[in-house]
């Protein structure tokens, strides 16, 4: 049986896993890493569940291979909290009530922070786009615009230009 | 103890507030456990091989390369799980369809299975099992499912509900019908008659979350299943009969689920994960790909539907008729049977017949779905309804507030109306801005009303109250959409406490009795009359207490804002005590402080929507987009309004889905097209506008708040809605849903030709 071992950073700490070659970094994480956070909805995709940033890029952990995160650094839902508190966006998905299930609620808010990282104040149409390759089948997504026009309104407070 | 479930109409306290959910931290930093988050020592990975035909007999099916290979630990087919004796029918059909037995009845049919030390292997496995099909002739269409030369897929189906009993089998389960009153003589009366088919084509429930679930069969045969479901105590005991296990010997645990809008009432690879385990003797976890969720797990019924609907002149229903046919999959339902129930109840008609047909295809078989059955039969009477005053000149909305069904009025199907929120939805979308607003070229706007039931059903809950004063209430009914929040709310309510104060915890199969599923809307009615009764429980408890601690008689003592409160001149200097100054002296005046409540929660309130929505149509592409949509929906009372705008703007657009592309794709080969989210296409973020909603709120006489189950309704308006939104854009009145851009772009090439 042939592997790899790969080594990198997650959420901050450094991490060394080995796996199949053809292991996707989605499986690596939940199954290797213990990292359930980044959820599976459909392997392929399409559904954004598994949502994460390499290397600050927003990407579909079930698309890219585990090999790839070597030397790089991945950013999950679990990397979101910050010196024990929670991300104005993870607030505010609580308090807008922007989450049902909440299966999909780990990519939205990684595929959210990434656009508030790039854009501080997006207009709601690209608010909707960003978050376009992220399914949602609870919300109608209403109340998840919302939660991320608030956050991002909070942030924009918080950092005076 | 028998409390009284009527409504009282208080004042209320915390109930109406939109305080956090409790289970949101977890949910947001991604520590909540869905279904393919647990894990057990030495766990296997089970895995299902699926039929490629969509019908077929399996001449014989080799197991020994698959066993053979190493890692290899179990294989079940559907030898490893034999039909019990006296199984009930339908489970017996559950259980076939988790396993093929013989044949294989749709693509995606299961016919075997294995557990492996890991994935790889598993699926590696899959490969080395060699199946013998013998294809046999299918039928994936209900029209042609019903005609006389259709394959037939039972040879023990003869139809039901038909005069005579039929002599041959068929593909067509059973014939359900339901009316008021002679409709020949109503259409004799009707100065106008609207006469039109419809098909819809099925959906499935989309939830982003896959089945899953651990299965640990121990030697002694007991056993535990951790399961993403809407029902534990259900698939409790249909699993356990499922395989001869007795019902107490199997614990269900429910995990966080993701999603499942009736699609995960239904038991799919758990038998099949259970009996791997049996045989492997270790846990297994299933976990189902997004290819078998579509293939294998319940999509909708298709249908095709006649409807006729007659009025007068002056804008009165005076006859309806509608024949709905739907498709089943490939075991029986009764969903033709619920669209016959749903179909007219909006409307008061004198005369009218709804006639349902049952029928079997060569489909995965059927699942519920948000208000199932409803939508697709409004689809069809919502869009007659606009055609029809459109032929008589009246107002769409003033012609369905003529007609709309009033309390005291018989329904079509049974019950007479109580107080019921139809006419009060319609004149809420005819005063709403939205009706006003102007539109431009291409667009359009329309209107549609909806109905559900709602159930209530077996409930059961434990309410106890802790050292400190806190309290935790545990219910059955798993939190499909933030239902913690609002049974907190309510406990918290009936005791006089602060909602913090309040823990609600969702209870596993050892620690409640039975509670039916999370479906029907009942999960917040239902379990919220069980948690209503559970703390009146604990306040009789209470006043015991707090009158031992004072000496003085119980009927002394009333419970007032949170606190016991000594009545009567004679104990003017008792200071009042707190459920904390209670509870912490419980050890001492009779232990543990606690309220129980079991119930059959009967009297859910029916609840009625009417819609609004804004399209625009690109006439180049076909493609339509919603501008604008509005909500407006009766919910009894809303214990928390985020959740239950959270549940109209989530039917809504699932509802818009339907209505504009969703929709099983089947090859001339009866092989699913599109079983991916890539091209079984759900609405994301950009195609949908904010979803404005408007909750009113008409008490439900048969709850203590009034409370409506609010889950489902918003669902059924959207796919009339559209269309007659499309009608008034460009024109053309579609019949066919999806409206999908091919769709839209032939009905309007047509359309301009005819006019040519
Ligand atoms: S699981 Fe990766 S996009 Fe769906
Ligand atoms: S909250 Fe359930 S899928 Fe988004």
């Amino acid at each position: 049986m042939s592997g790899v071992l790969v080594t990198t950073t997650i959420n901050g700490d450094a991490v060394q896993f080995a796996c199949p070659e053809e292991e996707t970094l989605l499986d690596a994480l939940r199954d290797r890493v213990g990292l359930l956070g980044v959820k599976e909805g459909c392997g392929t995709g399409d559904c954004g569940a598994c949502s994460i940033t390499l290397d600050g890029r927003l990407v579909c952990s079930c698309l890219v291979l585990a090999a790839e995160a070597e030397g790089r650094e991945v950013t999950t839902v679990e990397g979101l909290v910050e010196g024990g508190k929670l991300h104005p966006l993870q607030e505010n998905f609580i308090s807008h009530a922007a989450l049902q299930c909440g299966i999909c609620t780990p990519g939205f808010l990684v595929a959210a922070k990434s656009l508030l990282d790039r854009n501080p104040d997006p207009t709601e149409t690209e608010i909707r786009y960003a978050l376009a390759g992220n399914l949602c089948r609870c919300t109608g997504y209403d109340k998840i615009v919302r939660a991320v026009q608030s956050a991002a309104k909070e942030m924009r407070a918080a950092k005076p230009a | 103890m028998k409390h009284d479930n009527s409504y009282t109409g208080q004042d209320f306290k915390v109930i109406g507030t939109r305080v956090k959910r409790p289970d949101g931290i977890d949910k947001v930093t991604g520590r909540a456990r869905y279904g393919a988050d647990a894990s057990l020592p030495g766990q296997l990975v089970g895995r299902i091989l699926r039929s490629p035909h969509a019908h077929a007999r399996i001449k014989s099916i080799d197991i020994s390369k698959a066993e053979a290979l190493q890692g290899v630990k179990a294989v079940v087919t559907a030898d490893d799980m034999p039909v019990p004796q006296g199984l009930p029918g339908d489970l017996a059909h559950m259980l076939e369809n988790s396993m093929a037995r013989g044949r294989a009845l749709y693509d995606g049919h299961a016919v075997a299975a294995v557990a492996a030390i890991d994935a790889k292997t598993a699926r590696k496995a899959l490969q080395l099992i060699e199946v013998d099909y013998e294809p046999l002739p299918h039928v994936t269409d209900v029209d042609a499912a019903m005609q006389p030369d259709a394959p037939v897929i039972h040879d023990w189906i003869y139809t039901s509900g038909v005069d005579p009993k039929p002599e041959k089998p068929s593909n067509v389960v059973q014939r359900t019908e339901f009316g008021l009153g002679d409709i020949d003589a109503g259409f004799a009366e009707a100065d106008v008659v609207v006469e039109r088919s419809y098909k819809t084509e099925a959906t499935h429930q989309g939830y982003i979350e896959p089945h899953a679930c651990l299965a640990n069969i121990r030697p002694d045969g007991s056993g535990e299943l951790w399961v993403t479901t809407q029902g534990p105590f259900v698939y409790r005991n249909v699993c356990a009969q499922m395989l001869g296990m007795d019902i107490a010997k199997l614990k269900v645990t429910s995990s966080e689920i993701g999603g499942g809008f009736g699609g995960k009432t239904h038991v799919w690879g758990e038998p099949v994960a259970l009996a791997l385990s049996r045989k492997a003797n270790r846990p297994v976890k299933l976990v189902m790909t997004r290819d078998e969720v579509f293939r294998a797990s319940g999509p909708t019924s298709s249908t095709s539907m006649d409807i006729k609907l007659g009025a007068t002149r002056d804008g009165k229903l005076v006859a309806a008729r509608a024949e709905m046919r739907y498709g089943n999959g490939a075991f029986p339902g009764i969903w033709g049977m619920l669209s016959c129930m749903t179909s007219f109840a909006c409307y008061e008609i004198a005369n009218c017949k709804a006639i349902g047909y049952d029928v079997v295809l060569n489909r995965p078989k059927v699942a519920a779905y948000r208000a199932p059955s409803a939508p697709m039969a409004a689809f069809g009477v919502e869009s007659a309804m606009d055609e029809l005053a459109a032929a008589i000149s009246m107002d769409p909305v003033e012609f369905r507030l003529k007609n709309a069904s009033r309390e005291g009025g018989q329904s079509h199907y049974g019950p007479v109306w109580g107080p019921i929120g139809i006419r009060a939805t319609l004149e809420a979308v005819r005063d709403h801005p939205h009706m006003k607003a102007p539109l431009g070229p291409n667009q359009g706007r329309g209107m549609a009303c909806g109905f559900w039931f709602n159930i209530g059903g077996q409930t059961c809950s434990d309410l106890n109250v802790g050292i400190d004063g806190t309290v935790t209430l545990t219910v059955g009914t798993v939190d499909v959409g933030g239902s913690r929040a609002s049974l907190g709310l309510i406990a918290a309510e009936e005791l006089g406490i602060a909602y913090e104060q309040v823990s609600v915890n969702i209870g596993d199969t050892g620690s409640l009795g039975h509670n039916d599923m999370t479906e029907g809307s009942r999960g917040t009615f239902s379990s919220g009359m069980a948690a209503i009764f559970a703390a009146r429980n604990t306040i009789e408890v209470l006043r015991e207490r707090a009158a031992k601690m004072w000496g003085i008689p119980v009927e002394d003592v009333t419970w007032e804002a949170g606190q016991a409160v000594a009545k009567g001149s004679a104990h003017g200097n008792l200071k009042p005590l707190t459920l904390k100054d209670i509870a912490a002296k419980s050890p001492k005046t009779g232990g543990p402080i606690a309220g129980h409540n079991e119930v059959v929660a009967d009297g859910a309130g029916v609840s009625f929507a009417s819609h609004i929505c804004d399209i625009e149509v690109d006439p180049e592409t076909g493609a339509t987009k919603v501008l604008r949509y509005t909500v407006v929906q009766d919910a009894g009372k809303a214990i928390h309004p985020d959740y239950v705008e959270g549940q109209f703007q989530g039917g809504a657009a699932q509802g818009i889905g339907w209505a504009l592309n969703e929709e099983y794709i089947y090859g001339k080969d009866g092989r699913l097209q599109n079983p991916g989210f890539l091209d079984y296409r759900m609405p994301v973020c950009s195609d949908l506008p904010f979803i404005d909603t408007k909750i009113l709120e008409i008490p439900n006489p048969g709850h203590p708040y009034g409370v409506r189950g609010v889950g489902e309704t918003s669902i059924v308006p959207p796919l009339a809605a559209i269309g007659n939104a499309l009608s008034n854009a460009v024109g053309v009145r579609m019949h066919h849903v999806p409206m999908s851009p091919p769709r839209i772009l032939k009905a309007l090439r047509e359309a301009e030709r005819e006019a040519c």
